[in-house]
């Protein structure tokens, strides 16, 4: 149901190794689930409205004050890695 | 007193000091030491003091938080390598409002990786252990919160519902779960797993003790714009009668395949407790049911994959060095999350793909609008909603890891709760095997007072005792 080259996709849209030995068992887990999940086919579901939020959530926004938040270096401290005022990371080009 | 302070449950510990028969500092000690001494895996992360005291209608009584909670300079790890070590720069509002009632914080649990799983398998800090049974898993997600209340290391726990994880484990424990009606409890500082379908509620002893710590969980909170302010306040329940009220039994969903004989036996025996109460029964149909699992394990990951997007290497956790920025997100999620969070991010982000959105996550949250509809039917002709918590009892270590979707069939009676938004709670209704069954009542939105009240009288009449695990070492 999901191949190899299709999963290698989908990870790559999730920013997610899967290393060459990963992939058989992977594809086959993933096809097992999306079988199953694969029922909702079987219901009519004319004119029934999706439903995204259980709830009535309206009219929740806060004045747009400026206020209290974290302070810089409180925000920072638990970063794996940490430049001046910001977070460092690796060349998105590499070396 | 103090050999008898593992014997007290939450409110009578509440009491007990409020009368000035037990001192705060001893109660807390007689916790601390108990889950020091862990030897069910429950706790990640265990207190070395009381901290500072905080007068309050909850009395000083520990509370044990699961890991997903975030607390302020100390480990919140969601049960994940990819946050091993993470201390958050604040504090949960469910834990907060908790702790400014009252109950200091006593340690972290253990749990599913992100809350993932319904046996605690998947947690990268190893299993929990079934107090009943060391051999059995305690159920999941919140298996550290079920283990350390069931196991006397813990007066009381907070836990994290998103398709049964409180009820279920609560189930499997003999102890009780509330999962609250959505937004009731604010989400501000739980580590996400699905927004749309996560809850806080408490894990305990009794329904009493339920009541006492739900009532002070509950409320707006600017920090969540989900949560709403609960309509009436929690009551205490009194209540040892159950007349006039009008309980519902899904007949096919409880009469399926997959249920033990000794579940259904104590299900029954516990509508007859009920009829002998002066509850009517009713037998009504979720036609919905069989599809509920399966949106389920579409919207769910969905949430999921972009949640989970946010541990990325960058801001805390984990992160394995690379030289190019795109290699080292993708091999820092590869090491950093386990098998079972891989396989619904996975699934998440093909739902949520160009080409397979509408087949699969659109007609997912179609189905939960049915699901929810058939529910609010029900709720025209019954009060309540009754079925087994979970189908089977406690199950081995090790019996259904190989196989995800059977662990996924355990959450076959709590997951259209969870798509509807209502709330739900579990209380033990007997043993089978030795091991302990729960019973599931469910209500519509905000009757929490009236669930509470129900499962009070059955709780009294049932008579189940839990001591047999919480008395032991």
């Amino acid at each position: 149901m999901i191949d190899r080259d299709e999963l290698l996709h989908v990870a790559r849209l999730a920013r997610l190794a899967l290393h060459e030995d990963e992939l058989e068992t992977t594809a086959a887990e993933l096809s097992s689930i999306l079988g199953h999940v694969a029922a909702i086919d079987q219901l009519d579901l004319d004119g029934v409205e999706p439903t995204a939020h259980i709830g009535d959530v309206s009219d929740s926004l806060r004045a747009d004050q400026p206020r209290p938040s974290l302070a810089r270096e409180v925000a920072l401290a638990p970063a794996p890695a940490v430049r001046d005022d910001g977070f460092l990371v690796p060349s998105p080009q590499g070396e | 007193m103090a050999s008898d302070i593992g014997a007290l449950s939450a409110a009578a510990a509440a009491a007990a000091i409020a009368d000035g028969g037990l001192a705060r500092d001893e109660l807390f000690e007689h916790y601390r030491a108990r889950a020091a001494a862990d030897q069910l895996n429950a706790f990640t992360w265990v207190a070395e003091a009381e901290p500072g005291a905080v007068d309050g209608p909850l009395g000083g009584v520990p509370l044990a938080v699961k890991d997903l909670f975030c607390t302020e300079g100390i480990p919140s790890q969601a049960g994940s390598k990819i946050l091993a070590g993470y201390c958050p720069p604040y504090t949960a509002t469910a834990v907060a409002n908790l702790e400014a009632a009252g109950a200091p914080l006593l340690g972290k649990t253990n749990q599913d990786e992100f809350a993932m799983g319904s046996s605690n398998e998947n947690s990268a800090y190893g299993p929990v252990l079934n107090p009943w049974d060391h051999g059995r898993v305690p159920g999941g997600s919140s298996g550290g919160s079920a283990a350390a209340v069931a196991g006397g290391l813990a007066p009381w726990a907070l836990g994290t519902d998103t398709g049964g994880s409180i009820r279920q484990p609560a189930a499997l424990c003999g102890i009780v779960g509330l999962k609250p009606t959505y937004g009731a409890v604010s989400r501000y500082g739980m580590i996400a797993f699905a927004s749309s379908l996560d809850s806080a509620g408490p894990l305990t002893r009794d329904v009493t003790d339920a009541a006492l710590c739900y009532r002070h969980l509950v409320g707006r909170d600017s920090a969540d714009a989900t949560s709403v302010a609960f309509p009436e306040p929690i009551e205490i329940p009194s209540s040892e009668r159950l007349d006039g009220v009008k309980l519902a039994v899904p007949t096919a969903l409880v009469e399926g395949e997959g249920i033990e004989p000794g579940v259904r036996a104590s299900f029954e025996a516990a509508l007859e407790t009920a009829r002998g109460l002066g509850a009517t029964i009713i037998s009504c149909e979720i036609p919905s049911a069989p599809y509920a699992l399966s949106a389920y394990y579409v919207i769910a990951p969905a949430e999921a994959s972009s949640n989970l997007s946010r541990f990325d290497g960058v801001r805390y956790g984990l992160r394995v060095e690379q030289a190019h920025l795109d290699e080292m997100y993708t091999e820092t999620r590869h090491d950093g999350f386990g098998a079972e969070v891989k396989r619904r991010i996975l699934i998440g982000t093909y739902a949520l793909s160009s080409g397979y959105y509408d087949a699969y996550y659109g007609r997912a949250q179609r189905v939960r609008t049915v699901v929810a509809q058939d529910l609010a039917s029900i709720f025209e002709q019954a009060d309540m909603i009754v079925t087994p918590t979970s189908p089977t009892v406690a199950f081995g270590l090790g019996e259904r890891t190989a196989d995800p979707l059977s662990m996924y069939l355990s959450d076959l009676f709590t997951i259209p709760m969870s798509l509807a938004g209502t709330p739900a709670i579990s209380i033990p209704s007997g043993l089978s095997e030795g091991l302990p069954v729960g019973l599931q009542i469910c209500g519509p939105a905000f009757s929490e007072n009236r669930i509470l009240s129900a499962a009070h009288a059955l709780e009294q009449a049932i008579g189940f005792d839990g001591s047999v695990t919480w008395g032991s070492d």
